[in-house]
């Protein structure tokens, strides 16, 4: 990975407001480059709204969100969306929309009214298709695929568009667990890549299994982060989600395992 | 063919460059402006039934026709800029009411906000037309919509801003095609969707009031000719658009040689039979066991 490709990502003192509610206040955060980093917490922790702000959707009401250094709000969109791509939670594909035209809609950053298609836009469509292994499926309707493959597809339009930094919010949430691996695992071909990667997710032992970065979130404040060995402990998971268990490695991994959950009644 | 090279008697001239080569002209741009500002309005809605007929937007347009005819504006001088002026706020009256509360993003509530709003601008022009009748002898033809009787001169007068509009669409396809994933995905694309939403409102404003300056307001060319246009091509918004353009020249100039034939020697008005062609469109859409996404 060449010099120019490597980004940076962070926020200083970052407030978010929803209408007048404070959802996150005074907020410092930076995403370790080429690394998994996955954000988790309760529901209403804010971890997605963190993410909106890190994504430019959400527009902060104080502090700032740093791309390289600068105010992202202060660069014009379409450069930022070549450097940052953003997978939302809420995605809707039209209807009768094809894998290959979705995934052409990543290209939309590179291209101009002027220059709308060019060698290195089929090159990287192919890229794509190959990465999200979705070249044999690249005609077919989108509504036809299964989940998995649907959110596979989603990514591949995230990775044509050539970014260094890629943003997912809860990209395995509707998904059944053999789903949930194949996108798990597209996500981590795509680290060792060299991208750097945040994600919201709710599962805990996936976040330990596939993330090299874990940030804890409760209240709107980052309670603790570091690398899932560091930071997982049972009283963690007991500040989060008011749970109490045990933890072990996993025999093959190493990775926390949570077992023996009970619900700690308030 | 042999006319244009100068043959034909003077009669069969004066019917075909007069009469026919005129009201060929309007049909085919009223036709595409309804279309066009159709499918704009469909996309950006996400809503098959958005259409600028149904919403109101014609309607506002063809109030503030009313109101310069009553002020003593004549059909023939009739200011393009105030009917696209019309249809801008028609725009943004629809777009306010159906913001008002509850589900936004319900197909029907837009409709249904539209539905109101248009009978109440129909209802408010007709009064007008009650107080002054001089403009009612004007305008009565002109507010069922007819493309007949209107000369090539007014048809120029329009294209400055049709040409603007076109510029506007070119400009906005791509990004309101990339709307359609959802707004977030549009913004992570690097696009601003409140800034293509605007600019969308003003094309369709443009196009529609100037299709109503010429032609009146003409219901549901805008809501049958996306449709036929996606039902061929599926719902991108850049190949609908292309298809809109050879569609709806083609939709106004068949009604129009129809409501020819229909009652003749009269003539039935166009949009007349617009509508009864249209709406049962309509109902069958919203009969369809589900609205499409767009």
């Amino acid at each position: 990975m060449s010099q120019s490709d490597t980004v940076s990502l962070g926020a200083e003192a970052l407030t978010l407001k929803h209408g007048k509610t404070t959802i996150i206040e005074g907020l410092d955060i930076r995403l370790p480059s080429s690394k998994v980093t996955a954000i988790v917490g309760p529901n209403g922790c804010g971890k997605s709204t963190l993410l909106n702000g890190l994504s430019r959707i959400h527009a902060p009401s104080g502090g700032a969100v740093l791309l390289d250094g600068k105010n992202i709000h202060k660069l014009p969109s379409k450069e930022v969306a070549r450097r940052l791509a953003l997978l939302p939670q809420d995605t809707i594909a039209p209807d009768g929309i094809t894998v290959s035209e979705l995934i052409r809609f990543g290209r939309h950053p590179h291209q101009s009214a002027l220059k709308q298609w060019a060698m290195s836009d089929q090159e990287a469509i192919d890229y794509a298709l190959k990465a999200a292994d979705l070249s044999d499926l690249q005609a077919r309707l989108l509504d036809t695929l299964s989940g998995g493959q649907r959110q596979r597809a989603w990514i591949a339009m995230s990775i044509a568009q050539e970014t260094p930094l890629l943003l997912l919010d809860e990209p395995t949430s509707a998904l059944d667990l053999g789903h949930q691996i194949e996108v798990f695992e597209l996500i981590r071909e795509l680290s060792e890549e060299g991208k750097t990667i945040a994600m919201v997710v709710h599962d805990l032992p996936s976040a330990c299994r596939y993330a090299d970065h874990i940030v804890a979130m409760k209240n709107g404040k980052i309670i603790t982060q570091g690398s899932p060995k560091d930071v997982m402990t049972k009283e963690l998971v007991m500040e989060l989600y008011g749970v109490e268990c045990d933890l072990i490695p996993d025999p093959m991994t190493g990775s926390p395992i949570l077992i023996n959950i009970k619900r700690v009644k308030s | 063919m042999a006319l244009f090279m100068g043959a034909g008697s003077d009669d069969t001239r004066f019917v075909v460059f007069e009469l026919r080569l005129p009201r060929t002209l309007i049909g085919i741009f009223a036709g595409l402006s309804l279309g066009l500002a159709g499918a704009l309005m469909q996309s950006v809605a996400r809503n098959p039934l958005a259409e600028p007929g149904l919403l109101g937007v014609s309607s506002g347009s063809a109030f503030a026709v009313a109101i310069a005819l009553a002020f003593g504006a004549s059909t023939a001088t009739l200011s393009v800029g105030l009917a696209q002026l019309g249809a801008l706020i028609g725009c943004f009256c629809v777009i306010g009411v159906a913001q008002m509360q509850g589900q936004r993003n319900d197909p029907i509530r837009l409709v249904l906000a539209g539905a109101a709003l248009s009978s109440l601008l129909i209802a408010m022009t007709s009064l007008l037309l009650l107080y002054n009748e001089r403009a009612a002898d004007e305008i009565r033809f002109w507010v069922t919509g007819s493309i007949a009787g209107r000369n090539v001169e007014q048809l120029l007068s329009l294209l400055p801003s049709f040409a603007i509009a076109i510029a506007c669409v070119v400009y906005v396809a791509r990004p309101l095609a990339s709307l359609a994933l959802g707004e977030r995905v549009a913004i992570g694309l690097g696009y601003k969707p409140g800034r293509i939403r605007l600019i969308v409102v003003f094309a369709v404003a443009l196009l529609v009031g100037a299709a109503t300056a010429i032609a009146g307001p003409v219901m549901f060319v805008g809501l049958v000719v996306p449709f036929a246009a996606r039902a061929l091509v599926g719902p991108d918004i850049r190949r609908t658009l292309w298809l809109c353009l050879p569609i709806g020249p083609l939709v106004i100039l068949s009604a129009d040689v129809f409501s020819r034939l229909v009652a003749q020697p009269a003539e039935m008005p166009l949009g007349v039979l617009t509508a009864m062609v249209g709406a049962p469109v309509l109902l069958a859409i919203v009969r369809a066991h589900r609205l499409p996404t767009l």
